[in-house]
């Protein structure tokens, strides 16, 4: 029984990261395929350091992700303590009902109306570029504030609600006492909701390729351009890159986290 | 009061949604007169008179309607101007291996020449229908696009590319005569060709016998069964079939592709798998032997192939041919700087490190009479990027494929349905 358990946990591990290692190893290869190993290289490190164009969208997308997860978390706090704050239940459910929906949504379709949205007000402007950074980040803010709503909504409804209460009848004015008292107390939804934001916005591709307009290409839809010919190792390189910055991040985050509960034990 | 307000904020995005669909249905008849004028515009606000100038004399159509709308906004007029360059991934030399970075180099050209900072926005796209659907929506304004002969015919008819100007592209006059006059753009009004390619097969030698090695024949070969690659777009995979069989490409009668498509019913047996971009990882690692693709990226292919694997390859005759072209869209801003461009592209030092970054033969006698760029590339690769032709309009005329009608495109598919799934 304790080897079977054993295997089948070995198993989840290299389903889950072999592709990882995989892509760790040919960001390493000598030559240009992405399949036959011919010795260990750091080329396509060298090499992505001089596409200027690949690091454009590196940095198109980076701005575009921070961007989104700042505008739907600080929306999406805003949005779920006005939807808890409703005193009809019925107005309530409906409206978490709402936000639910542009999740269940497939992508395309979410990318496909925003665009023709957009192409309609570009219209009514007389834009010729009715399509921008701004669009994208419209359209990300749109597919991300759902997943923060989702996050921070359950943490208020497990708030005693007499805690805000009690500040405010110790003399708290309102504003004081949502940001002294219910703030910290969601405090872990709205990360969680950030980090959910700030992921899905560096991932997407569908509703990115339907929004974006010239002059501003994201990673994701960079590559997926590059299928006419094929895909070079450097792209292996920059994913090997991304893959440990987030896992920096990972790491750093967790600790901080440890550190600070320690004086609370 | 809450309830009223939510119902007439839902009623009013409805509404915008709905009529949001009723006017990008019809892309092609709105665009061009609106795109047109702000191009018109431009100019015009620009102090440079050189501008206008040349702008103003084929203008004409466009000035009756800009009095139409008078709401299109004013494109960059002021500070540094910018051009919007909308080509394939991977289809242009970027500077990367220590190449030649066109655009940059294109950036500092302009600024020395004209004293004028330019930004270049290069854009890529993955096939013909993704530029397609992109412009035709109308959302975006690009001033360059490279599309193919087939879908520049398409953009043609549907009035969305705009004659050029061939004063502003002096180095037109290099473009081979056979590339000149072609099916897609008969008086060459609107396209100044790229690159163009021709398929072939590619073959590992260390698996197949050389004596097999000839025609499309090799391709339905069962000695190799489990070995063979076939294309996995409709036109390209019943293109193979229809030159092995000696059909038209381009019938338009049904029972033509109704006869190829028994040929791709007998070849499925022997087929490992049906890819597009993904043959360049199964022909380098060896896990197929056989395959069709563009001559150009066999040499692609060839820089990566692994230690036991011999790739070859070979023309099988007839075969297919496209070529690419540099077009300027209606929705272009700034027509003269687009033709600079262009005409930059064409010039010496661009046009060889494009074609040696591409691998694509090029139809430019400045590249493919360039002493260096034969001597880079080798006799051998030579040969077979620009085989011997008798005549190669007359041949691309006959062979390379050109666009369907919609009705007979939906046909083609529901058939190739029916190889990919029985």
């Amino acid at each position: 029984m304790k080897t079977t358990s054993r295997i089948y946990t070995a198993l989840v591990f290299i389903f889950l990261f072999a592709p990882i290692a995989i892509l760790l190893v040919f960001s390493f290869n000598e030559s240009k395929s992405l399949s036959v190993f011919g010795g260990f290289s750091i080329k396509w490190y060298r090499e992505l350091l001089h596409d200027e164009a690949t690091l454009e969208s590196v940095r198109n997308t980076l701005l575009l992700a921070v961007s989104a997860m700042v505008i739907s978390t600080v929306m999406g706090t805003a949005a779920a303590v006005g939807i808890q704050k409703l005193r009809s239940k019925w107005l309530r459910t409906a409206l978490s009902t709402a936000t639910d929906i542009p999740m269940t949504n497939p992508d395309i379709i979410t990318g496909i109306s925003l665009m023709l949205m957009f192409v309609f007000v570009g219209r009514l402007f007389g834009l010729a570029n009715s399509l921008s950074f701004w669009t994208m980040l419209i359209a990300h803010v749109t597919f991300c504030l759902p997943y923060v709503i989702l996050q921070v909504l359950p943490r208020l409804r497990q708030m005693d609600p007499s805690l805000p209460e009690a500040a405010q009848d110790l003399g708290c004015p309102p504003l004081r006492a949502f940001f002294k008292v219910v703030l910290p107390e969601i405090r872990p939804g709205i990360v969680t909701g950030a980090i959910m934001a700030f992921t899905l916005s560096l991932d997407d591709f569908v509703i990115s390729y339907f929004t974006s307009g010239a002059g501003f290409q994201t990673l994701p839809v960079r590559i997926y351009n590059m299928t006419k010919k094929t895909v070079t190792p450097k792209m292996y390189a920059l994913a090997t890159i991304i893959f440990f910055v987030i896992l920096a991040l990972l790491l750093i985050s967790n600790l901080t986290d440890q550190n600070k509960k320690k004086p609370n034990q | 009061m809450k309830k009223v307000f939510c119902l007439l904020l839902a009623c009013s995005l409805l509404t915008v949604i709905l009529t949001g669909c009723g006017q990008s249905s019809k892309p092609s008849d709105s665009t061009p007169a609106e795109t047109t004028v702000a191009e018109t515009q431009a100019p015009a606000e620009t102090d440079a008179a050189e501008t206008t100038e040349a702008a103003a004399p084929e203008e004409t159509t466009a000035a009756e309607t800009a009095a139409e709308t008078t709401a299109a906004a004013p494109a960059a007029s002021s500070g540094p101007k910018t051009l919007n360059v909308y080509n394939w991934g991977e289809y242009i030399s970027d500077g990367s291996e220590d190449s030649y970075d066109t655009v940059k180099e294109f950036e500092k050209w302009y600024k020395e020449t004209y004293g004028q900072t330019v930004k270049v926005n290069y854009d890529t796209y993955a096939s013909n229908e993704d530029m397609y659907s992109k412009l035709s929506s109308g959302a975006v304004s690009y001033d360059v696009v490279i599309p193919s002969d087939y879908m520049i015919a398409r953009m043609v008819s549907e009035d969305m590319l705009l004659p050029l100007n061939f004063d502003n592209i002096p180095e037109y006059e290099n473009i081979d005569e056979s590339f000149r006059n072609l099916y897609y753009d008969p008086e060459n009004l609107y396209s100044v060709p790229y690159a163009y390619g021709i398929v072939g097969i590619i073959w590992n030698a260390n698996e197949v016998d050389e004596a097999d090695a000839t025609g499309w024949d090799l391709m339905w070969n069962d000695k190799y069964t489990g070995k063979i690659v076939q294309f996995n777009n409709s036109r390209d995979a019943f293109g193979t079939a229809m030159y092995k069989l000696g059909l038209d490409v381009n019938s338009d009668d049904k029972s033509v592709w109704d006869q190829a498509l028994e040929e791709l019913k007998a070849q499925r047996g022997v087929v490992y798998s049906y890819v597009m971009d993904e043959i360049f990882n199964i022909m380098e690692s060896g896990e197929a032997a056989v395959g069709a693709y563009y001559a150009g990226d066999y040499f692609t292919m060839l820089d990566a192939q692994a230690p036991n694997v011999d790739l070859r390859f070979y023309y099988p005759d007839p075969t297919n041919y496209y070529i690419d072209a540099m077009c300027i869209p209606t929705c272009c801003q700034d027509q003269e700087l687009a033709e600079i461009f262009i005409n930059f592209m064409l010039s010496r030092d661009a046009a060889v490190a494009n074609a040696e970054y591409t691998y694509y033969a090029s139809p430019n006698r400045t590249v493919f009479t360039d002493p260096e760029y034969l001597e880079d590339l080798g006799e051998e690769t030579i040969a077979i990027l620009y085989p011997e032709t008798e005549d190669f309009a007359q041949q691309y005329n006959t062979y390379a494929y050109k666009n369907l009608s919609q009705e007979l495109l939906d046909y083609v598919n529901t058939l190739w349905e029916n190889v990919k799934i029985n």
